[in-house]
């Protein structure tokens, strides 16, 4: 029971990630695979929080009367990958609403029907005024 | 003794009120009634379990930080159902109560609707 | 008993999150999808809290529960489909991610159980680091002193990819250019109230930037909260209001600011002949070193995560779309 409690959320974080990941393969739509790519990301950083914590811990801060602190060694990777996560997400969503602009559709099937058949243009010039 | 067993009350009541929040949310059957019923979450079961940590805490500068947040809370839960129902309203939600159909209808506009009242 | 108090919280948290995304998975509807990513990012910031990262959950919901949501929202609308998602079955994708799942279960069975204070990982470097910041830094915020002080090279490498994801987006959209509207719309109880909250909200983000050092908080969740505070305004006064009191202008400038700023404190104990972020080298009494550079490090890093936020922002609202 312990070994099962103890390991819980390792497959919680586990079947995310793996639902994230079958978000990116199987949407045709490109902001549902962004948003598999998220939950992705979040399941991951999830797994290094638990990694970092200590039972009967508390947060990585010194006060008096505390004898045992979290790690806060994984705090510190997860708040970096939290920021560069939402600075890929942006780019993400940057380049979908460019995507709208050239094909007219954010959808992967149609997208790829038009490449084939050569079938686009860019229908706003843009310039970076 | 009081004051735990009315801190405990504030957080049993907190906790009641958020769960008739939320059946209202799934039970009631147009959008503006259930915006309704959410609004009892946001706007009186928050308020009351913090009032109950505030009791429980008792005296410190913890619970002048939560007295803050429960003047933010109350100021500005109101205010987001306010946004959320003039957005709705805006978007062409249909106000009727028509329970046989839970669809939003989206082909309203709000000249639509302020045309049909005027009728 | 607290800590039953803290597993069972995790596990109903966790289940939570579990439903979530498997709803989001579901969904056609992308407007459902983006409010059920709100919903999942604010769950994953109080599952961090649970597991006692305070820093990582005030960052987790100001940056993925707000900023994210919002950009997301706005390639929504620009993007235009909002109900189109077609719903598509991949068995050769099922069976990958169920192998893949399965590989991985097999691999979790050495890992240690959640919350052993003796696992290998807690024996390390993380009681010499809790130990070095109350000698050698001595402020309270531990998860501050390593990401500003001990792994200063990581931050600085944080803090330019940010402004490169700024000017990526830059070079995709550009600014635009929005002029403000003579009527903007009339809605007294949204204009009444948040005008003090602009305010309140960016006192709180001044006042969290300069208490990391002693709780949570620091650079990162100040710059997203103080840009917060703009797109609020922007988004119930009119963007080309938003405009006028933050030109669009400035803000790649001040972005390259904040990162010149960082740079330059490094360059500073580089002249005085100790190696690149080394605070000891600004002042006489290290210790007084060290408490100067981070607070430099991290205002350079809440004016670069500021104006990358607000640009970004401003990016996605200049696009002109024919509706």
């Amino acid at each position: 029971m312990n070994e099962l409690l103890g390991h819980f959320n390792y497959w919680i974080v586990i079947f995310l990630m793996m639902m994230g990941l079958y978000m990116v393969i199987a949407s045709s739509n490109l902001i549902k695979k962004l948003i598999g790519l998220s939950v992705f990301q979040a399941s991951v950083f999830i797994l290094y929080i638990t990694f970092g914590k200590i039972t009967k811990g508390s947060p990585p801060i010194i006060t008096d009367n505390v004898d045992v602190y979290s790690n806060p060694l994984p705090h510190v990777l997860i708040l970096t990958a939290i920021v560069v996560g939402v600075a890929t997400t942006s780019v993400g969503l940057a380049l979908i609403v460019r995507i709208k602009e050239a094909y007219g559709s954010t959808d992967e099937d149609d997208i790829h029907d038009m490449d084939d058949n050569d079938d686009f243009h860019i229908k706003n010039d843009r310039s970076i005024t | 003794m009081i004051i735990e067993i009315l801190s405990d009350m504030c957080l049993l009541f907190g906790g009641i009120f958020t769960l008739t929040g939320a059946i209202g949310l799934l039970r009631l059957p147009n959008f503006f009634t259930r915006l309704h019923a959410a609004s009892v979450t946001e706007s009186l079961a928050a308020p009351l379990l913090i009032v109950g940590i505030i009791l429980d805490t008792g005296f410190t500068l913890d619970s002048a930080k939560l007295v803050l947040i429960i003047i933010i809370m109350v100021v500005a839960n109101p205010t987001i159902t306010h946004a959320l129902c003039r957005a709705a309203a805006h978007g062409g939600v249909n106000p009727d109560m028509d329970t046989k159909n839970n669809e939003i209808s989206q082909s309203k506009t709000e000249t639509e609707i302020s045309a049909k009242e005027l009728k | 008993m607290i800590e039953n108090l803290h597993l069972i919280i995790d596990v109903c948290l966790l289940a939570f999150l579990v439903l979530i995304a498997f709803a989001a998975m579901k969904v056609t509807n992308l407007f459902v999808a983006t409010m059920l990513f709100g919903i999942f990012s604010f769950v994953t910031a109080l599952l961090f809290l649970d597991l006692d990262a305070v820093d990582v959950a005030f960052t987790e919901a100001a940056v993925g529960a707000g900023f994210s949501t919002v950009l997301m929202l706005a390639a929504l609308r620009l993007s235009g489909a909002v109900e189109n998602a077609k719903h598509r079955h991949s068995a050769l994708g099922l069976f990958i991610v169920v192998l893949t799942g399965a590989a991985l279960i097999y691999g979790t069975s050495d890992f240690p159980i959640m919350g052993d204070a003796n696992a290998p990982v807690q024996l390390h470097l993380a009681p010499e680091f809790i130990a070095l910041t109350q000698e050698k830094i001595d402020i309270p915020n531990v998860v501050t002193a390593v990401l500003a002080s001990f792994r200063g090279y990581d931050t600085f490498g944080e803090t330019v990819v940010i402004f490169s994801a700024g000017v990526a987006v830059l070079l995709l959209l550009g600014m635009g250019h929005v002029e403000p509207k003579n009527e903007p719309e009339q809605s007294t109880v949204l204009w009444v109230v948040v005008k003090p909250f602009i305010a309140l909200i960016l006192i709180f983000g001044l006042y969290v930037q300069f208490h990391g050092d002693f709780g949570a908080g620091g650079g990162f969740q100040a710059g997203v909260i103080f840009a917060s505070g703009i797109i609020l305004y922007s988004l119930v006064f009119g963007e080309g209001y938003a405009r006028k009191v933050v030109p669009s202008k400035i803000l790649p400038r001040l972005a390259a600011l904040g990162v010149l700023i960082y740079g330059v404190t490094g360059l500073a104990s580089l002249l005085s002949d100790k190696p690149f972020l080394d605070y000891n080298a600004l002042s006489s009494n290290p210790i007084a070193g060290q408490h100067m550079g981070i607070i430099l490090v991290e205002a350079g890093v809440g004016l670069a995560v500021f104006s990358t936020v607000l640009l970004i922002f401003y990016s996605f609202s200049g696009v002109n779309h024919n509706e």
